[in-house]
């Protein structure tokens, strides 16, 4: 259950998204409207591995694939002139569920150290593929429009901005009914003992197969509107890098909480556009060297911060 | 040129970018095996070998003597790494060290952007070794990775002298198959895992010394390896030297035949267009469909070090 202080703080959370593209115009720093759109997005692709992740115990260290996926789901029917949104959006589902089944099929055959190594090389895999695709741009990258969805305009950036807000709060929705299902139940319970599970006679495998297929469609989601936010599409979409750097906003946020994933996304890209600035202030040219402070930053953060952002807000009596 | 000489040649080239991979799974997979910790730094400490390497070389010119200094240098940086970042992980699970080895990598990249600046360093091959051999008649054959092919198995078979045959390597594998009982029986395993990651570091940097002058030496060097060193001991199986042994000259022959030679078989079958898109998109995604294969039939990996 929802404690009375996370229940306030979300819904500061959320009057604050909602406010995010009047106040910034007012200010007339519209730089920020975009930032908080890739905090949504990314925080779609948090919700997203933090249900195989946190309630699932599949340390999936691929997660980027299907961001990658879904944002190419954008680009490549855009390259041959096909900017229809509900098109790219059920490929960018479909491309995603099928990816993650394959993929599925053969690492949730292991666990523990081969998972991990699994999953990431799996999505190596899809990066080197993106990157020999001469045709879509390859290692350049490539550019794209934006879709044509429900009749609005896209490229309206308050429009987009309120879009993405939308397709975050269903994410959000979808997620906390899935935990809170009878296979959310199931789930939960395979991470805490699979081979209990086994015994009283369900088919764990498939119980993790199917969440590991819907966590992969909903980050492409993910993707699909990132391939629109930037309008241009690189296989570093893709990168190692990325599927890590979804994994500690999970964590930031607290794993296994559903809306703590929206303060791990929050915390962690705020962190990574003001590290740079915040450096840049004490001397110029400092800036550029973020990860030398970002990178022991998180070995603190693995190795105090238990429960993530969330937790903190969660009453300690839990 | 013809097929099959083609082939020779870049079997050979395989076989020494196996060697490259072997000696940093051999650390990696020891590391993996005994400590049960995912280090994704690892690729740090071969780049940071070949930084070393590459700097003693600036200095004195002298290769052999880069490659001597790597040594102590990985010796003592691997302990260390290993006794201030690491130590505090090893009971923590999996994805705790996942994302704790992956802030090491953000750091390690920039300091050595910091300090030796973000080109590549420059690092020709040695003049000594810089001829051809004739290993067959009329195949002339570079030295300097004939050397590389040789070290490598040297550095293999030395390994397997100190896992097998030496008091040492007992504990190792004994640590491997079962670390709490190596630990009852009254080992001093906290000197034994920073003697095994110093020994890990050794070779990754070993590795990075005699990479240099083939690959660049610049940060960030170390990533592809490092994800092509985990489809190795994924392949060859967590914990066994054996099996990375094994799995790295595969995975280096698959790896590199395969960007060679795929695109000119696909030539022969369909239209050079199509070939020139699809042969390289093949080709680097087929290590992992042999990974993939390998586990679906043995999922622990070829060899295992807890099954035998």
């Amino acid at each position: 259950m929802l404690s009375k202080v996370q229940i306030t703080a979300l819904l500061f959370l959320g009057v604050g998204l909602l406010v995010v593209p009047p106040v910034t115009s007012w200010l007339d720093a519209p730089f920020y409207v975009s930032l908080f759109a890739r905090i949504m997005i990314f925080a779609i692709a948090v919700v997203s591995l933090d249900l195989i992740l946190g309630y699932g115990g599949m340390v999936s260290f691929g997660h980027a694939a299907y961001l990658g996926i879904g944002a190419y789901a954008v680009a490549i029917p855009s390259y041959y002139g096909i900017d229809n949104g509900y098109l790219q959006l059920a490929l960018a589902l479909g491309g995603s569920a099928l990816v993650a089944f394959v993929i599925g099929l053969v690492s949730l055959r292991t666990s523990g150290l081969y998972f991990i190594m699994i999953t990431l090389a799996f999505t190596q895999m899809l990066f080197f593929l993106g990157i020999s695709l001469e045709e879509y741009g390859g290692d350049d990258g490539i550019n794209t429009n934006r879709s044509e969805l429900l009749g609005l305009d896209l490229y309206d950036e308050t429009t987009f901005y309120y879009l993405i807000f939308g397709f975050l709060v269903f994410c959000l929705a979808v997620s906390y009914r899935l935990v809170h299902s009878r296979f959310g139940r199931v789930i939960r319970g395979i991470h805490a003992n699979e081979a209990r599970m086994q015994a009283i006679g369900y088919p764990t495998f498939r119980y993790k197969l199917a969440a590991f297929v819907i966590a992969g469609a909903m980050c492409g989601i993910a993707g699909f509107l990132l391939g629109n936010l930037t309008e241009f599409i690189t296989p570093e979409y893709m990168s190692w890098f990325r599927s890590g750097e979804i994994m500690i906003m999970v964590l930031m946020g607290g794993m296994g909480t559903i809306f703590g994933s929206v303060f791990g996304a929050l915390a962690y890209i705020s962190l990574e556009e003001f590290i740079p600035d915040f450096l840049d202030w004490f001397g110029d040219g400092l800036g550029q060297h973020w990860p030398i402070v970002l990178g022991p930053l998180l070995v603190v953060l693995v190795l105090f911060a238990k429960g993530g952002l969330w937790g903190l807000l969660s009453r300690r009596d839990k | 040129m013809d097929l099959s000489l083609l082939l020779f040649e870049q079997t050979l080239n395989g076989i020494q970018f196996g060697v490259f991979l072997f000696l940093i799974a051999a650390g990696l997979t020891l590391v993996f095996g005994i400590m049960n910790l995912v280090n994704l730094a690892h690729g740090a400490l071969y780049m940071m070998g070949a930084y070393v390497g590459a700097t003693v070389f600036g200095w004195s010119g002298s290769f052999l003597l880069a490659a001597v200094a790597v040594v102590p240098a990985m010796m003592i940086f691997g302990a260390l790494v290993e006794r201030v970042a690491l130590r505090t992980l090893y009971e923590r699970d999996h994805m705790d060290q996942v994302l704790a080895t992956f802030g090491l990598i953000l750091f390690f990249n920039e300091l050595v952007r910091i300090v030796w600046g973000p080109e590549s360093q420059p690092m020709p091959i040695p003049e000594a070794l810089s001829g051809h051999i004739e290993i067959l008649s009329g195949v002339p054959y570079p030295t300097f990775r004939i050397v590389i092919i040789g070290v490598g198995l040297a550095v293999a078979a030395a390994l397997y002298v100190l896992i097998s045959r030496t008091r040492l390597g007992m504990l190792i594998r004994a640590g491997a198959s079962n670390r709490p009982m190596v630990g009852a029986l009254g080992v001093n395993i906290r000197l034994l895992f920073t003697l095994v990651f110093g020994l890990g570091a050794v070779l990754a940097g070993l590795s990075g010394v005699m990479a240099g002058p083939l690959l660049a030496v610049e940060p960030g060097m170390g990533e592809d390896m490092l994800v092509l060193s985990f489809v190795v001991i994924v392949i060859g199986g967590i914990g066994s030297i054996r099996g990375a042994l094994v799995a790295s000259i595969l995975v280096g022959i698959v790896e590199t035949v395969g960007r060679s030679i795929l695109p000119v078989m696909l030539e022969a079958v369909v239209s050079n267009e199509a070939a020139q898109t699809a042969g390289p998109a093949l080709a680097s995604m087929l290590i992992y469909v042999v990974m993939a294969a390998v586990l679906f039939f043995r999922p622990e990996g070829l060899f295992s070090a807890r099954t035998g």
